[in-house]
């Protein structure tokens, strides 16, 4: 059932005819090229991007000291919270040509034209999602460096290695695998991403699916677009797959991990460099477009009162969809995870893979894949009822969301499986307890932790999806993020504030307790 | 942990959520005595939850409701097909009304009442069995330019926006979006495929900078002086008329509106209308909640709430932003939808060749 929406896209190959061949060419003369250059473009600058910051903020705080650490080293995560597409409203309004700044600078210096160029580019897409997408490079390099780069570091510094050579010889190299699965990660979101390319018009993968089957009413193009983008993604899985093989293989030696960490003190200007190269990119990913925001926010109330009523009631269908999803998919990734743990058949955990596989699709291609089949299904047998099913209740709505999000639970509801000993199920089952209790008694207390996290993870992922939940939501469930994105289609941004914000405070919620949980493993 | 009031919230969202299942099955057995209507709306402004609530206050019926984009609207109902729950479809763009027409989206309906509210060129064409869609208001597309560098004389029509003397002046949205290919296909109409394309051309020639942005981004490029001359919608200039914001009113002072083709076919206006979808389950409310977009009131509503202009003759408008921009007096195209929506995709195509994203 998961995989099947993304299946379907795959046989929509089999409808192969003479005017699918004629659409197909003519993709391929016009729009093929661009999309293919363009993903390909913000994949690559986004690369760049999130690995330079994320890379560098993992190294000053993990590997120096200086004024401010302790603190900047959870505050480096807060762009997480942030929903790439509100940063992009927001560096809009702010820096256009049009914009507040640039008609400041224009008035009080007499510069003529434009400044610098706009924001809403290939370019500036880039900027927009390396800002919101670094912290996985971040939180899995600075995890890879608090577990053995200070031991290493200081056997270096005893052998006379320089303070560059160690970084770059020792300790980057080790946190290559994770910055390679850090990488996947903000990946697969750039290729998924809809919001963001959708509203500074780049041509990308994703926004052309939406194009050609929307706009152009294609839906046999819509799906050969979305099997090409799901090569690419297939390509990033690889590399993700190489990666977590390798994390695997030096995670298992650091048992033997040194409680002290011996971290190099900086003062002055080498100080003051690690706390600017730490905190620009908090200001720019969170702390600049939150004020941006919240003065449209402002200026908006001002002219007229703001929709209170009508807001309560985005933020409770918002909670109730993230709600119920985060429950029915950590539900059904425990179910998996205990069935690969107790038959792991090959069958089983090829499965378990391929459900996980949804991540990486983006939201659109999940839809064509549910519609194309249901008005199939609707045509075929009108009686069944299936085209109301589907769209009129939340039955579509919820299955988009397991297949895009029941990877997030299952790698969570996975990694805290990993961590009891397969001794503890023997032991429990030789004291006479059947399978049944053996998860209950067994592992539901130690798997607790991990299923909360899991929970929180796709309740705050739902909240923000937007292309399914705009397309595929029944009558009256207005969400927070879908009047956010329309009301900034309709070039309402102080209207689009309010759910944007509240959209950011509920993203902060599972970023604390993650910074808090970090915390507590940094100092047992 | 928080585990017992997160259980305590779970139950409650499952029961809720099964009431509404529930609500909703029962809705689909016995249609037709349940006071419902089931609304797919392409709009979505804060004054339509008023018009709603009074016609639920006027008549009784409860309106559940969708709002996503026109094509969004339109590849759903495809894609429920006879099960659709939809009753009312209201869409913001002529040519996807008619497209909604030919691709058998919408129920004919017989209402007299209807086709004497609401002129000829604004509803779709009269069949023996009914009339397939209602223009209920309508938005103009107009010319904004810089009052400090071009004079009203230099736009008063669409023709002229291809002048050599507007080069890097001017500023549109994407040729793509539904509002700037309405008013291209209607072009087309009036000036034959050859002259469009040299238009076009001229255009491409003229861009101050690629398109982007909406129309509220066109016209404060205007008054930032990054463009000179720009197309834009009725209804965004006229919130940014009404608007109390001092940057708003900076951008206003600026700049100068003029309703082009004065003097020829006319200003191009795009229609916002409604149609009772073709496996409507309640099509008398349907009807009925069409008669009543066309009544005074909600007329009413449509002009001085959401700044557009209303179907219905000689209703008196206190929009001050509508007034200066001509009231109800100007001369406004009136060529049947079906035309502009045919032209779509040759317009397109032109689109296409001549460079115009």
């Amino acid at each position: 059932m998961l995989v099947a929406p993304v299946l379907m896209v795959l046989v929509a190959w089999l409808q192969w005819d003479t005017t699918s061949a004629a659409v197909w060419l003519g993709l391929l003369e016009t729009v093929l090229p661009e999309y293919t250059l363009n993903s390909l473009l913000l994949c690559l600058l986004v690369a760049l991007g999130v690995v330079s910051i994320g890379s560098v903020g993992a190294v000053a705080v993990s590997l120096f000291d200086f004024p401010g650490r302790q603190t900047l080293s959870w505050l480096l995560l807060l762009p997480l919270a942030m929903p790439a597409y509100v940063v992009a409203y927001a560096y809009t309004d702010f820096l256009q040509y049009s914009g507040p700044l640039q008609m400041w600078l224009r008035q009080h210096s007499g510069w003529q034209g434009a400044l610098w160029p706009d924001v809403r580019s290939t370019w500036g897409a880039a900027v927009v999602l390396s800002l919101s997408l670094y912290p996985y490079v971040y939180l899995l390099c600075r995890s890879a460096f608090s577990e053995r780069a200070p031991h290493l570091m200081e056997a270096a510094r005893l052998l006379g290695a320089s303070v560059p050579r160690r970084v770059f010889r020792v300790a980057l190299p080790l946190a290559r695998p994770a910055i390679a699965a850090g990488l996947a990660l903000a990946m697969m979101e750039t290729l998924a991403d809809f919001g963001v390319s959708s509203y500074f018009g780049v041509q990308t993968f994703s926004t052309g699916i939406y194009k050609a089957w929307l706009v152009m009413d294609n839906r046999v193009a819509a799906a050969q677009l979305s099997s090409f983008l799901l090569l690419l993604v297939a390509a990033v899985l690889w590399v993700e797959y190489r990666a977590q093989s390798r994390l695997r293989f030096s995670n298992r030696r650091t048992s033997s991990r040194t409680q002290e960490s011996q971290v190099m003190r900086l003062h002055g200007w080498p100080a003051a460099m690690a706390f600017v190269l730490c905190v620009l990119p908090v200001l720019l990913g969170f702390v600049f477009p939150l004020l941006i925001m919240g003065h449209a926010l402002w200026i908006g109330s001002q002219q007229q009162a703001l929709p209170w009523a009508a807001f309560a009631g985005w933020f409770w269908n918002s909670l109730k969809l993230g709600g119920i999803s985060a429950v029915l998919a950590v539900g059904l990734a425990l179910v998996l995870a205990h069935g690969v743990r107790t038959r792991p058949t090959w069958w089983r955990r090829f499965s378990t893979q391929l459900a996980g596989l949804g991540y990486a699709v983006p939201g659109v291609v999940i839809v064509v894949g549910l519609l194309l089949p249901l008005s199939w299904i609707q045509q075929r047998w009108p009686q069944s009822g299936a085209g109301y099913w589907l769209t009129a209740t939340l039955l579509g709505l919820l299955w988009a969301y397991l297949v895009r999000f029941i990877a997030v639970a299952l790698q969570s509801v996975q990694s805290g499986y990993s961590r009891i000993s397969l001794s503890a199920d023997e032991s429990a089952r030789m004291l006479g307890s059947s399978g049944h209790d053996v998860f209950w008694r067994v592992h539901w207390p130690l798997l607790r932790p991990s299923a909360a996290s899991a929970l929180l993870l796709v309740w705050v992922d739902v909240m923000k999806e937007l292309p399914a939940t705009l397309v595929l939501r029944p009558f009256n469930t207005d969400t927070l993020a879908v009047m956010a994105y329309q009301l900034a289609r309709d070039e309402r941004l102080g209207e689009a504030a309010l759910p944007s914000l509240a959209l950011v405070v509920a993203g902060l919620l599972p970023v604390l307790l993650m910074a808090r949980a970090q915390k507590s493993v940094q100092k047992p | 942990m928080c585990s017992s009031t997160l259980t305590h919230c779970f139950v409650k969202v499952g029961r809720r959520l099964a009431a509404t299942g529930f609500f909703l099955l029962s809705l689909s057995s016995f249609a037709a005595e349940e006071p419902v209507l089931n609304l797919y709306s392409a709009r979505h402004y804060a004054t339509d939850e008023a018009l709603y609530d009074n016609f639920t206050r006027a008549s009784g019926i409860k309106i559940n409701r969708v709002d996503a984009d026109d094509a969004g609207i339109l590849a759903r109902l495809k894609a429920e097909g006879s099960a659709s729950p939809a009753d009312v479809i209201l869409l913001v763009d002529a040519a996807r009304l008619w497209k909604g027409e030919i691709e058998d989206l919408f129920a004919p309906v017989q209402s007299p009442a209807l086709l004497k509210a609401i002129p000829e060129h604004l509803r779709a064409k009269q069949r023996p069995e009914g009339t397939r869609w209602f223009g209920l208001s309508t938005r103009a597309r107009v010319i904004v330019y810089d009052k400090q560098k071009f004079k009203p004389d230099d736009v008063d029509s669409y023709e002229k926006l291809a002048d050599p003397k507007f080069a890097g002046r001017l500023c549109i949205r994407s040729g793509s979006h539904p509002y700037n290919l309405s008013l291209f296909g209607s072009m087309l109409e009036h000036l034959g495929a050859p002259a469009t394309e040299t238009w076009l051309k001229g255009l491409v020639a003229n861009l101050a900078r690629q398109p982007k942005g909406g129309d509220t981004d066109q016209i404060k490029g205007v008054a930032s002086g990054e463009c000179g001359v720009a197309l834009a919608n009725s209804y965004y200039l006229a919130r940014l008329y009404r608007s109390d914001n001092p940057q708003d009113k900076a951008v206003v002072e600026r700049i100068g509106v003029m309703l082009p083709n004065q003097n020829s076919w006319g200003t191009h206006v795009n229609i916002a209308g409604g149609a009772v979808a073709r496996h409507a389950k309640h099509p008398q409310n349907a009807v009925a909640f069409l008669n009543y977009l066309v009544s005074e009131q909600a007329q009413t509503y449509f002009a001085d709430g959401n700044n557009e202009w209303p179907v219905i003759k000689g209703l008196s408008i206190n929009n001050p932003a509508l007034k200066a921009m001509g009231g109800a007096s100007f001369k406004s195209e009136k060529l049947p939808a079906s035309v502009v929506g045919m032209n779509q995709v040759k317009v397109q195509q032109m689109l296409d060749r001549v460079g115009l994203r």
